[in-house]
């Protein structure tokens, strides 16, 4: 693999986006205002404080993960799929010096940057709004980056092994949406049963929102191990995406 | 005669940096007589438990054009997707430039170009962006790709078109493109995959005329094609390809010196189905 061959992947996704932007960024952010809005204010009404904090406070730094994550994952499930499948653009970029490697490298680096830049974006609309106590929020960034790596590292797994495009309904149904509803972005995970807790844990969606909502309160300290455990995770799945579409394309 | 007259007339002869190029190709051409550009030797490729190309040895001259013939599934996609190292050799030894395929294939894909079979061109950008985007896979440098994207739009007689969006193109533009696309790296091996499939006579002709071009600029060509009229015009040698085996190669004019008739019943003898069937 050559970090300027996946780059030029990566500056082909950048291309393309900055042509297309307007219409898909106005919904992305849209969905999660309206979450922040229908729970924050609606739900926020009844429920008053969470550990202290106003409830549209406590979830702010949730649907930053959350934003951030399907950001990733979108990209490298659908994008991916499209392009590997329909589109053939992986064809054409294959009959270049880019190999599989680059390829895969590329498409990673581009969905980690897309989530990096949706939760950026959540972060400035949340600081905008007042929800945010801490300016620490910012070290958020370049760690979204990393979770973001580790999303579209899962996706493009899934991406490398499903038969057709409607399997990502298996992916989305059985695994976001859980991890999305009981990674304590809408309640504290350790009122649920103590099994719930250690599942939550495996996710990287759980870390991500510790780390999003403690910084958000400007403690740096407490995220130590949720930072290590974010790392260990990009690192370990890092072989796999490529393992399996290298499987996949090369026949 | 009266064909190759009115073709001559469209030959878009001072497109591609003209004067030097030629005399360029034509020392190139004399230099690299009979340099083996491509030597494959026992090659097998199985697809799971479908062995889709069974021992095949060819071996391709620098600056001819060399064309596989055969019906669907003789191997002539594989062989030729082997050669631009899109996937690896189940055995034997392929080598492009004197390079292994299996060991250099960033180099090798850096001096080829390659025109696939069915449009795989960006849908999302326009047809000058399709060409940018591709020149930067080769690290082509900006100004050097603009100014490449720009001839090579002229050659294909797209220019007009520069702006306009993919979806909008007739399927012979977009095989245009695709040929201008592949010539982004001024590559020395041209792999055209059924260049000509589903055009319009017309259109054939005019792809026809810039490989003949490219061919005189001392480009080496490797087709396949079901038209029989093709690859007697274009070719030098030809492979004709049977259930993954290569049952002959030659001069079209050999071959049919040898098996009577006009190629396209050479083809039929050889490959055996329809006369019998």
């Amino acid at each position: 693999m050559r970090v300027k061959r996946a780059f030029r992947v990566w500056q082909r996704h950048f291309t393309v986006y900055t042509k297309l932007y307007k219409s898909s960024i106005a919904l992305n952010f849209f969905e999660p205002v309206l979450y922040l809005a229908a729970l924050g204010l609606g739900l926020g009404a009844f429920v008053k404080e969470i550990n202290g904090m106003p409830y549209i406070n406590f979830i702010a730094p949730g649907i930053i993960a959350s934003s951030s994550m399907f950001a990733a994952t979108y990209e490298c499930t659908y994008g991916t799929y499209v392009r590997m499948t329909y589109q053939k653009t992986f064809d054409a970029i294959l009959a270049t010096p880019v190999n599989i490697d680059d390829l895969v490298a590329g498409e990673l680096m581009w969905g980690a940057a897309k989530s990096m830049f949706y939760g950026a974006i959540i972060i400035a609309v949340i600081s905008l709004f007042g929800l945010v106590k801490s300016p620490m929020i910012l070290l958020v960034v370049p760690l979204l980056f990393l979770t973001g790596l580790i999303f579209a590292e899962i996706a493009m797994i899934f991406t490398a092994i499903v038969p057709g495009i409607d399997s990502f309904n298996y992916f989305y149904t059985l695994l976001m949406t859980p991890m999305f509803l009981f990674s304590g972005i809408f309640f504290p995970v350790d009122t649920l049963p103590d099994v719930v807790t250690k599942i939550a844990f495996f996710t990287p969606l759980y870390h991500l929102v510790n780390i999003c909502r403690s910084l958000s309160q400007g403690e740096l300290f407490m995220v130590r191990w949720d930072i290590a455990w974010i790392c260990a995770a990009a690192f370990l799945l890092a072989p796999y995406p490529f393992r399996l579409m290298q499987r996949r394309i090369i026949k | 005669m009266l064909i190759s007259n009115i073709i001559a007339t469209e030959t878009p002869d001072n497109k591609i940096r003209p004067v030097r190029n030629r005399k360029k190709a034509a020392v190139v051409r004399w230099y690299n007589q009979d340099v083996e550009i491509v030597k494959a030797e026992g090659l097998v490729k199985d697809y799971g438990r479908l062995r889709a190309l069974d021992g095949v040895d060819f071996t391709i001259l620098s600056g001819e054009c060399f064309g596989f013939l055969g019906p669907n599934g003789a191997g002539k996609t594989t062989a030729m997707g082997i050669i631009y190292c899109f996937m690896p050799p189940t055995s034997g030894t392929v080598r492009v430039f004197n390079m292994d395929v299996g060991e250099s294939q960033s180099s090798i894909k850096s001096r080829i170009g390659v025109m696939p079979q069915e449009d795989n061109l960006d849908p999302d950008l326009s047809v000058f962006e399709n060409l940018i985007v591709y020149a930067r896979y080769f690290d082509i440098p900006r100004r050097d790709a603009l100014l490449r994207a720009r001839e090579l739009l002229d050659f294909v007689e797209l220019r007009e078109k520069s702006d306009v969006n993919i979806r909008s193109l007739s399927g012979g533009m977009k095989r245009r493109l695709i040929l201008a696309r592949s010539l982004i790296n001024n590559p020395e091996l041209l792999i055209l995959d059924e260049p000509t499939t589903g055009l319009d006579p017309h259109s054939r002709r005019s792809v026809w005329e810039k490989l003949k071009f490219l061919k005189s600029k001392g480009t080496t060509l490797i087709l396949t094609t079901h038209y029989m009229e093709e690859a007697e015009r274009l070719c030098d040698r030809v492979a004709i390809m049977d259930a993954g085996r290569i049952t002959s190669i030659d001069t079209p004019s050999a071959l049919m010196a040898v098996h009577g008739g006009n190629l396209e019943e050479v083809y039929l003898k050889l490959t055996g189905r329809k006369l019998e069937g």
